[in-house]
């Protein structure tokens, strides 16, 4: 049984850009001092939003619940492996959920690595958007996703969001599989146009 | 290892993604082993990720917020050294390090096949072929990657050497030939359908070797 009860995001909560200014912070607060208060923020704000993506994957209600919160503690004991770096802490919440995703609702081991690990064996070049601060590049991140045309949008929700493989979107969309793989490679070259031409 | 050959943009997407079939899944997470270039591209990919969950409408929350639990202060984690074999770690949790240890299949001449059993979608294949030995021509339904572990391995796409990727769609029919010294490779495929047609092709002698 589904869970309908999807807050807009205009609705009942406010919008997650007006958390936007500490979140940088936040993990930061829970990482040094290990501030509860900075918990429950981080809990009512990725919450309801780490809730709805597990839903989109087929859990129940309570399911969904359960995995937040776990993933949302497994953000809290793990933030002193990644305070510090630049990354987004909205991408740590986003690979720690999408394990669990992988983990509980398709019961398979996932071969994505967390962020922690990869850290130290990178390449050592700067991502591009290195320089930036979080803020300024989830700004960028989402204005190029807003004026991607909605078909390229769509093929990277449908990956992402509802966790749908290349096979399973074409068919889903009624397109070749090559039209699945150009939408998304268009999609991503776009996003990290929008990375790389800092002023 | 001098890697030219990468997994496509819309592979790695999909495995940021979380959405790349099993199959897929573990041999673009061991060319992310010994790739650094699709490291930070996947880095990038999972950049996109946390934006698109931020942004999405949430599902309210049934319960209170649970207690803060007692924080852990796990060590940093040091760089993680170089893999030494030749097998990939992700890899090796399935098949071991060794790839002489294993016990292949014999499919004609020059060609050895092993299965590897995977869950969460797809097939994994190990192929072995001795120098010049052609994989006869095929096609695939959905994606098709190989990752080179020993030798070369070359087709109308190019060369490829040690952890070159091939990502093909369903669009390419290709024939590789394995280079002067042999390879070893690792295949995964979306769909198994047309696969299975061609061990039925292997398992019979065919003309033009
Ligand atoms: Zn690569």
């Amino acid at each position: 049984m589904l869970d309908f009860s999807i807050i807009p995001g205009s609705g009942g909560q406010s919008p997650l850009s007006a958390h936007r200014g500490i979140m940088a912070d936040l993990l930061q607060r829970i990482a040094e001092r290990a501030d509860p208060a900075a918990f429950r923020e981080l809990y009512e704000v990725y919450g309801p939003r780490v809730k709805a993506y597990m839903i989109r994957k087929g859990a129940d209600a309570g399911t969904a619940e359960d995995l937040a919160q776990e993933t949302l503690l497994t953000v809290w004991r793990k933030a002193s492996l990644y305070a510090g770096d630049k990354g987004s802490m909205t991408t740590w919440v986003f690979a720690i959920a999408r394990n669990l995703r992988i983990d509980r609702l398709r019961r398979e081991v996932p071969w994505q690595e967390l962020p922690e690990g990869r850290l130290a064996e990178a390449s050592g070049e700067p991502l591009p958007d290195e320089a930036m601060a979080e803020k300024e590049r989830k700004q960028r991140v989402q204005a190029a996703l807003a004026e991607l045309p909605a078909e390229q949008r769509d093929v990277v929700s449908l990956a992402y969001i509802e966790g749908l493989s290349h096979s399973e979107i074409a068919e889903r969309l009624d397109v070749p599989l090559g039209t699945v793989k150009s939408r998304m490679r268009i999609a991503y070259q776009k996003i990290r146009q929008a990375l790389e031409n800092l002023e | 290892m001098s890697i030219t050959r990468h997994p496509d943009d819309s592979t790695l997407m999909s495995y940021a993604a979380g959405s790349l079939p099993g199959a897929l899944a573990a041999v673009t997470a061991a060319h992310l082993s010994v790739c650094p270039r699709c490291h930070d591209e996947v880095a990038m990919m999972e950049l996109l990720g946390g934006t698109l969950l931020s942004d999405l409408p949430g599902a309210a929350m049934g319960r209170p917020v649970p207690a803060a639990p007692e924080i852990e202060y796990a060590p940093p984690v040091g760089p993680i050294a170089a893999p030494a074999g030749e097998v990939p770690p992700p890899l090796a949790r399935l098949i071991g390090h060794d790839l002489d240890a294993l016990r292949w299949r014999w499919i004609s001449r020059g060609l050895w096949l092993r299965w590897v059993p995977i869950a969460g979608g797809g097939k994994l294949h190990l192929f072995k072929g001795a120098p010049g030995v052609v994989v006869p021509e095929h096609g695939h339904h959905g994606s098709e990657l190989t990752m080179v572990l020993r030798g070369t391995l070359a087709d109308t796409t190019g060369e490829y050497g040690v952890g070159d990727v091939c990502d093909l769609d369903e669009s390419v029919e290709h024939t590789p030939i394995a280079g002067a010294e042999g390879c070893v490779c690792v295949v995964a495929q979306d769909h198994s359908v047309r696969w299975r047609r061609l061990l039925v092709r292997l398992a019979r002698p065919w003309h033009g070797m």
